[in-house]
């Protein structure tokens, strides 16, 4: 896979990040995620796409044992994710998560949503915990707000927050869940300038979005989704303009086409 | 259709509103007098309330306060206010007003449920006021064992010694862990109940031979009045609240076994009459301890009220747990915390918020509920209004007690529901 790498920092080494090894799922009788494998390497930035219902979130909620796969192996940075809770502790507090509604927490002001976790997981002072929080929350352009309630600020401003929530615990990895479908066109921009700058600071991502300017844009790799499946995956200028199999002809063609 | 071309140069400036739509006029206009139905029913409501007061208040107020039986009472009012008046005999309250409060605690004593009162409003501050200093809490969680010694007295080392069965506990948690989780919650559970039911006795007979420091002690049938209604109700209220919140919890876990047995548990209690349970306290309960215990009556029904109304809270969380949206769990879960963190900071906030009106329902209809203790004859204040008729000067007075008390538990319950809305609009942090 070849890098077009803008700045130093985006390079992508060759240690491994996330591992997935003919990973199965079922909802009951429905084959939600079928054979996946798929391997991730440290600072690589990976957009994925697909038609709704194809299973894209399904897929990146098992990278942090959101929700259980039923057949394979997920190692993510060194660690199998088995049903042992300390194994999936220890995941999740090394893997940040943004969703496509915010999920901020409603009762705690900003500050305090981006504290809470380093002070009870990780056991951060205080004191430390609050200057990590506006260090990150100064990264995402929204210190002044620090000390409202995630009800007074707009989408944009929400969404910026999570990331900066799920920053303050240090994660190696970050998974975003088509962070820019619940928001207004205009606020759109201000959330993909923040997930831009984190890839350019060599940051492993995986996103779910149809943001194809973010694509072209961040991403090394496209990953095309269908019916639980991987059908392609490409570095993103011949993903975009060479397609390879029809599905993505097709999907590309919808929401390219208008 | 032709348009015209039009672009606005001048911002228009901001008007005041008409004054029919605010202030006092504004107000009755649109509350009291909007349309001739609307109008018509203000007239006819005020004048059904204006006939009731003048019924109600001269009762009232054109009382007695001062008289030594219910014929001086009567005699009293138609000396002064003629033979056609009826007006309340107060002086019932007044002269049994210590009965209603205390009922037959002994007099010398009343320090101590006075003493346990003023603690206990102490002991609630910092759970009800988040602003006061969180050191405070500390006093809050010794208060039970400080009243209950207070109220029942005895040799001082029972409440000590009580408490140092949690001491135990901590001691089993530390030394099973080493093993494994499981033998820790084992020994947690077993020292301190073994602590309790075996040690605790010979130990504080023994301490109180060599120093016998306590109160004297008073029996749960000298407790009544007011007292026992708050005794037992603050108690199952107290108590109810965690016990609640874990059925709810239990009702939705995936451990099969603790699920059924909660839902066993609040169905179970829901479709059963709290007087059947008092019932239970009174008399089966007996036959299920070991033959020579005696176990207090306030306490058994303490137990029953507790468990009474903790099913109600469980549902009433329930309620507020399913309000919550999935993305509180998944964004929880994926910060890395724990069940157990992500209840206490995430979850239950919330939950309990949502609740909240439901569970001051639940508590104000528990406190209410303790009068019906009089059935198994512990002298609550209705149980007291029985026995004050039974005097030959009381003989047929029903309105004034029934009025009294009453009146007495409305300031409770009314302060209740005032504080949920206090904490409601605290709790509020704008939509979510
Ligand atoms: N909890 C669930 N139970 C049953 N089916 C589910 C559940 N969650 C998702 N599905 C189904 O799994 C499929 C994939 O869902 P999802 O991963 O959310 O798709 P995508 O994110 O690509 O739109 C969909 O058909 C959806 O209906
Ligand atoms: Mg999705």
């Amino acid at each position: 896979m070849t890098d077009t790498a803008q700045s130093p920092a985006m390079a992508v080494s060759d240690e491994v990040a996330i591992d997935i090894r003919s990973m199965n799922k079922w909802y009951g009788q429905f084959h939600v995620l079928r054979d996946i494998n798929l391997t991730v390497y440290r600072g690589e930035r990976i957009v994925i796409c697909g038609p709704s219902g194809s299973g894209k979130s399904t897929m990146i909620r098992c990278i942090n044992a959101l929700e259980e796969h039923q057949e394979g192996k997920i190692t993510v940075d060194g660690t199998v994710l088995s049903s042992d809770l300390k194994n999936i502790d220890k995941v999740r507090s090394e893997v940040g998560m943004c969703f496509q509604h915010f999920n901020l927490f409603p009762h705690l002001t900003i500050l305090e949503n981006c504290t809470l976790a380093p002070i009870w997981v990780r056991k951060v002072p205080r004191k430390e915990a609050i200057e990590t929080a506006m260090h990150y929350l100064e990264k995402v352009k929204i210190p002044d707000q620090a000390n409202k309630y995630p009800g007074q600020l707009s989408g944009g401003q929400q969404q910026r927050v999570a990331i900066a929530r799920s920053l303050c615990m240090r994660p190696k990895i970050m998974l975003f869940d088509e962070p820019t479908s619940a928001l207004d066109p205009e606020m759109i921009k201000e959330v993909l300038d923040t997930m831009i700058q984190l890839a350019e600071e060599g940051m492993t991502m995986l996103c779910v979005t149809h943001e194809m300017g973010f694509a072209q844009a961040v991403a090394n790799r496209v990953i095309f989704m269908d019916q639980g499946q991987i059908v392609e995956q490409n570095e993103p200028r011949a993903f975009f303009n060479n397609p390879q199999s029809e599905r993505t002809k097709l999907f590309l063609s919808q929401i390219l086409g208008h | 259709m032709a348009m015209t071309p039009y672009v606005r140069t001048r911002m228009l400036e901001q008007k005041p509103p008409p004054v029919t739509s605010v202030g006092p006029a504004g107000w009755m206009r649109r509350n009291l007098f909007a349309g001739p139905v609307n109008s018509a029913m203000t007239v006819v409501t005020l004048g059904v309330v204006a006939l009731l007061l003048s019924h109600l208040l001269p009762w009232v107020f054109l009382s007695v306060w001062n008289a030594d039986s219910l014929a001086e009472c009567r005699q009293i009012i138609d000396e002064t206010w003629g033979t056609e008046h009826s007006g309340a005999c107060w002086a019932v309250v007044r002269e049994r007003f210590l009965q209603l409060v205390y009922g037959f605690y002994p007099w010398d004593f009343l320090w101590r449920p006075n003493l346990t009162f003023v603690l206990m409003l102490v002991a609630l501050a910092p759970v009800l006021f988040t602003g006061l200093p969180r050191r405070m809490l500390v006093f809050s969680v010794l208060y039970p064992f400080l009243g209950a010694w207070l109220l029942w007295g005895g040799p001082v080392w029972t409440p000590l010694l009580a408490l140092a069965g949690f001491g135990v506990a901590a001691l089993g948690w530390r030394l099973g862990g080493r093993v494994n989780a499981i033998l820790a919650v084992a020994l947690a559970v077993l020292l301190p109940l073994l602590w309790w039911i075996l040690v605790m006795g010979p130990l504080g007979r023994g301490l109180s031979a060599l120093l016998p420091l306590g109160l004297e002690p008073v029996e749960s049938n000298k407790f009544g009045g007011f007292m026992v209604s708050v005794v037992i109700g603050m108690s199952a209220i107290t108590l109810s609240l965690p016990l609640g919140i874990l059925l709810a919890l239990g009702r939705q876990t995936d451990l099969f076994i603790v699920r059924s047995f909660s839902v066993a548990f609040i169905e179970f209690i829901r479709g059963v009459p709290l007087i059947t349970l008092l019932f239970v306290a009174s008399t089966l309960l007996n036959y299920f301890m070991p033959p020579g215990t005696n176990f207090d009556l306030i306490v058994r029904v303490i137990i029953m009220a507790t468990l009474f109304s903790a099913a109600y809270i469980a549902e009433v969380v329930r309620g507020g747990l399913a309000a919550l949206p999935k993305g509180q769990y998944e964004a929880a879960d994926s910060l890395g915390l724990d069940y157990w963190q992500a209840q206490r900071l995430i979850i239950m906030p919330q939950a309990l918020k949502i609740a909240i009106p439901g569970i001051v329902s639940t508590f104000i209809g528990l406190f209410k509920d303790t009068t019906l203790v009089s059935i198994i004859g512990i002298l609550d204040p209705i149980g007291l209004s029985n026995a004050i008729r039974a005097d030959s000067a009381w003989n047929g007075i029903y309105w004034e007690l029934f009025a009294f008390i009453g009146f007495v538990f409305f300031l409770f319950c009314f302060s209740m529901s005032r504080y949920s809305m206090y904490l409601e609009r605290k709790l509020n942090t704008g939509h979510r």
